[in-house]
């Protein structure tokens, strides 16, 4: 297979179906089953992947050539790898993943990394990739290749990219976007993180619940009458705080694969898009600094200047063009990204809140009628 | 040999007569006194000598209303834990903590040895404002009374009182009574010794008002609820009257506190040389299932506790998260978005409130009353502890008895009558104390006996009706929510 191609190619599956359906772990290694249909018939594909063919994919989309603009894209952020073996703490783990190492066995995890599938086969422009469509239907792995590593490495946090970062634009269009971005990505990492803290005291919660519950049931004693009414009202008490316990759980299960995954995408992709404005506010400053050169040039070397003074310029236009374009595709997908987790959040916390509000009117309807007797 | 014990005299508390004539006007007048013999309450495996089993009806009051035993106070060590640090502090809100929690609604059962009327009475501990300034401020609370029964002079009564007025109550009631083998509920707590969680220190945490006046509450309940403390004297001047003496031997560091734990001490010692031969297995029984109890509920508490302290953690992340959510609504341009990232955090508002108000019914309900039993059962154990000290008084006498008889016959052999006269006198002395001794032994095993049988019925009780609240506040809660979560599903999919 040949990577980096620009050849119009077409995706040969149906995007809506992509999805991974399948994780296993075995030692150190979590393997991801991906299904997917064929566009031309009902036939169905599914190929296993890790997380090293994940990133052979994002590097690859980098590092397409003859695409103009490239950097001008806001890349579908890849989550970090997962860390699965047993040294790794689960405070290591959260830190380095946040929402994505919680759940079990790792459907967090495995959900963000189907959003970044559909959300390059949804792209006008990464659609088209090859490295895509091989990754999707190709039995075999991509194998260890390693493309060759595009520009993108993450926005590193050198006192220069600093400086870089708060260039003066010369575009407002661009120049507010850059102050909106920023503003949105460090709220919107301090939201996760916050939401992140009640997920876990809502874990915590369960746990102390699930000890009360225990330390309540062993409190049983037949020795006489007296003895065997009170464990009664214990095991009663028991139930109760039971309950209380899976309602802590299911709360927090929803907090988490809705608000929770919806928020750390929100996050993830705004640092994306930062990315990607850093890229062209590096490319501006690179074409400031060659006009000045060429004004400085002397005539001999004005010409070779000037040509490339023209060219930088083409390409500062062309990244402009395709961030105008990514950036109002961006915001109006976000709208839209959000809305669908907010809704499904609500909706799982009131069936959650339904469920339980009958659950404890059972019991209190059951010990009403008992203790009244 | 163990001399008779009879502890120092406290200050602030009438002088006792000599022991010996305590027993001399006691045995006239139970010679006056109506005498019932119930078969039930003979052990058969009475301890000490088969005397004749002579089970009065008396009344606490004329016979031992000047006697002196230590004050017991509960030990301080406890696992409770109020407040920590950085929590926001926690107001009661919602939840009423008051008499409304713990209403005694009439007593409807029937126990076999009290012929109740209907207990018709309400207490309530509010409004704690502070008296005065400077070194002598304290808080008084209002104790309101209502109450239809006859020996209250109004149906409602309002007095003022201040904390220490309730441990000088407790104080009187525990003197009087425990010895007999009364459980008196065990007087409301100043300050707690806490044991932070995770950290091993203990802190003493002095309680909020509001908890304060819910224990206040709680206590007086529990004592009305014993139907000879309810028609105690000094219960119905608690209730009843404006002025109260003001009780001095409650302060921590005074003589008599000093004298209370040296009490408490040589309590502890002679419990360790005291070898009852227990004949009665019923009272074995009841001491291991207590000695169990105790320890379950300790566990039980500690487990509330982390409930509580996990459940206000909670509300702290919730608000923070509450407060991200409302600065990234600012932030958004979208409209639409923008309105339902701003009422998200409104919804995670009230959500945080519902925590609260959630760990305020965890703490008020389940773990004070947990933390009440813990107390009781201590209480418990002391008057299992009093008829082990009863017993070994009788033993004592009867230890002296056979002293003064050996006497008197080596006296005999002397031939000294003036001296013989005296030996004889005595022995007839000793005679009584033993026969009061056994006496006491039995009516205090009788009492020890209908106490518990009170106590495992009302502990019962007790329990269920925090469990019916408990279930109340859940349910409240969870239609709130549901209330927030239908109000912010159309703000969601209003978004364009």
């Amino acid at each position: 297979m040949t990577e980096g191609s620009s050849a119009e190619a077409e995706l040969s599956v149906r995007v809506s179906s992509i999805r991974i359906t399948d994780v296993t772990q075995d030692g150190d290694v979590l393997t991801f089953a991906i299904a997917s249909q064929k566009l031309n018939s009902s036939a169905g594909v599914c190929v296993f992947r890790t997380y090293e063919d994940f990133d052979w994919l994002q590097q690859s989309l980098f590092s397409q050539e003859n695409l103009p603009g490239l950097h001008g894209i806001i890349f579908p952020p890849l989550p970090s790898k997962a860390l699965p073996s047993q040294s790794n703490t689960q405070t290591k783990a959260l830190k380095q993943l946040g929402f994505l190492a919680l759940g079990q066995a790792w459907q967090s995890y495995s959900k963000a990394l189907e959003f970044y599938l559909q959300q390059v086969a949804t792209h006008p422009t990464l659609c088209k990739c090859n490295a895509l469509d091989s990754f999707l239907i190709n039995s075999e792995s991509p194998g260890r290749q390693r493309g060759r590593k595009g520009i993108f490495n993450r926005l590193s946090q050198a006192v220069e990219e600093m400086r870089k970062e708060s260039h003066k634009d010369v575009d407002n269009f661009f120049q507010n976007e850059r102050i909106k971005n920023t503003n949105l990505a460090a709220l919107s990492k301090v939201a996760t993180e916050k939401l992140l803290d009640v997920v876990m005291t809502e874990q915590k919660l369960a746990l102390a619940c699930g000890h009360f519950s225990t330390s309540l049931h062993l409190c049983v004693n037949q020795d006489d009458a007296a003895a065997v009414a009170f464990s009664k009202v214990c095991l009663k008490l028991s139930d109760i705080i039971e309950a209380v316990k899976r309602n802590f759980e299911k709360a927090g299960s929803s907090n988490l694969s809705t608000l929770g995954l919806g928020l750390d995408l929100e996050s993830r992709y705004q640092e994306a898009e930062k990315e990607m404005l850093f890229r062209r506010t590096c490319k501006l400053i690179e074409l400031e600094t060659v006009k000045k050169s060429t004004e400085k040039a002397k005539a001999n070397k004005r010409e070779v200047m000037e040509a490339f003074q023209k060219a930088v310029e083409k390409e500062f236009s062309l990244i402009s063009s395709v961030a105008k374009q990514e950036i109002e595709r961006f915001h109006s997908s976000r709208v839209n990204v959000l809305k669908n987790f907010l809704i499904g959040w609500c909706e799982q916390q009131l069936n959650t809140a339904k469920e339980f509000a009958e659950l404890y009117s059972q019991h209190l309807e059951a010990c009403r009628n008992m203790y009244t007797e | 040999m163990a001399e008779e014990r009879e502890p120092p005299p406290l200050p602030g508390v009438p002088e006792p007569q000599d022991a010996e004539d305590l027993f001399v006007s006691a045995a006239s007048a139970m010679e006056d006194a109506e005498r019932s013999l119930s078969p039930e309450d003979i052990s058969s495996s009475s301890n000490g000598p088969k005397a004749e089993p002579m089970l009065l009806d008396h009344d606490p009051d004329d016979l031992f209303a000047e006697a002196t035993e230590e004050v017991s106070l509960d030990s301080p060590e406890r696992q409770m834990i109020l407040s920590d640090g950085p929590s926001p502090a926690i107001t009661p809100v919602t939840i009423n903590p008051r008499a409304d929690v713990f209403d005694r609604s009439p007593d409807q059962d029937e126990d076999e040895e009290e012929n109740r009327d209907t207990f018709d009475i309400q207490i309530s501990v509010s409004d704690p404002e502070k008296v005065g300034d400077g070194m002598n401020a304290y808080m008084a609370y209002k104790v309101t009374t209502k109450t239809s029964l006859s020996i209250f002079s109004r149906d409602e009564v309002c007095v003022k009182r201040r904390f220490s007025d309730f441990l000088g109550l407790h104080s009187k009631l525990a003197s009087k009574y425990m010895h007999i083998g009364y459980i008196v509920p065990p007087a409301p707590e100043k300050s707690i010794v806490g044991q932070r969680l995770g950290r091993r220190s203990s802190a003493v945490t002095e309680l909020d008002p509001d908890a304060k006046a819910c224990l206040c509450c709680r206590y007086l309940l529990r004592t009305v609820k014993q139907p000879a403390l309810l028609k105690d004297p000094d219960v119905l001047q608690f209730l009843e009257s404006s002025e109260l003496p003001r009780a001095v031997s409650t302060q921590a560091l005074s003589g008599a506190g000093i004298l209370r734990m040296v009490n408490k001490a040589a309590d502890a010692v002679n419990k360790m040389t005291i070898k009852m031969n227990e004949s009665d297995a019923w009272f074995e029984e009841k001491q291991q299932q207590f000695e169990n109890l105790d320890v379950q509920l300790r566990k039980l508490h500690a487990s509330v506790e982390s409930l509580v302290f996990h459940r206000k953690e909670l509300s702290v992340n919730t608000a923070s998260f509450a407060k991200s959510a409302a600065m990234l609504g600012n932030s958004e341009d979208h409209t639409a978005l923008s309105r339902a990232l701003s009422q998200l955090a409104e919804v995670e508002e009230k959500i945080d409130q519902l925590h609260q108000d959630q760990a305020c019914a965890d703490f008020y309900l389940i773990s004070e009353l947990l933390g009440d039993y813990v107390r009781l059962i201590t209480a418990v154990k002391g008057v299992f502890d009093q008829r082990m000290k009863t017993w070994a008084k009788c033993q004592d006498a009867q230890v002296m008895l056979q002293r003064k008889r050996e006497a008197e016959a080596k006296l005999q052999h002397a031939n000294k009558p003036d001296k013989l006269q005296q030996a004889k006198d005595e022995i007839r002395e000793w005679e009584g104390k033993v026969q009061q001794g056994e006496r006491d032994f039995e009516q205090i095993s009788k009492n020890i006996r209908r106490e518990v049988g009170r106590f495992e019925k009302d502990r019962v009780k007790d329990f269920r009706v925090v469990i019916i609240k408990y279930l109340e506040s859940l349910v409240h809660t969870q239609q709130q929510l549901i209330k927030y979560w239908e109000a912010f599903l159309p703000e969601a999919k209003a978004i364009a």
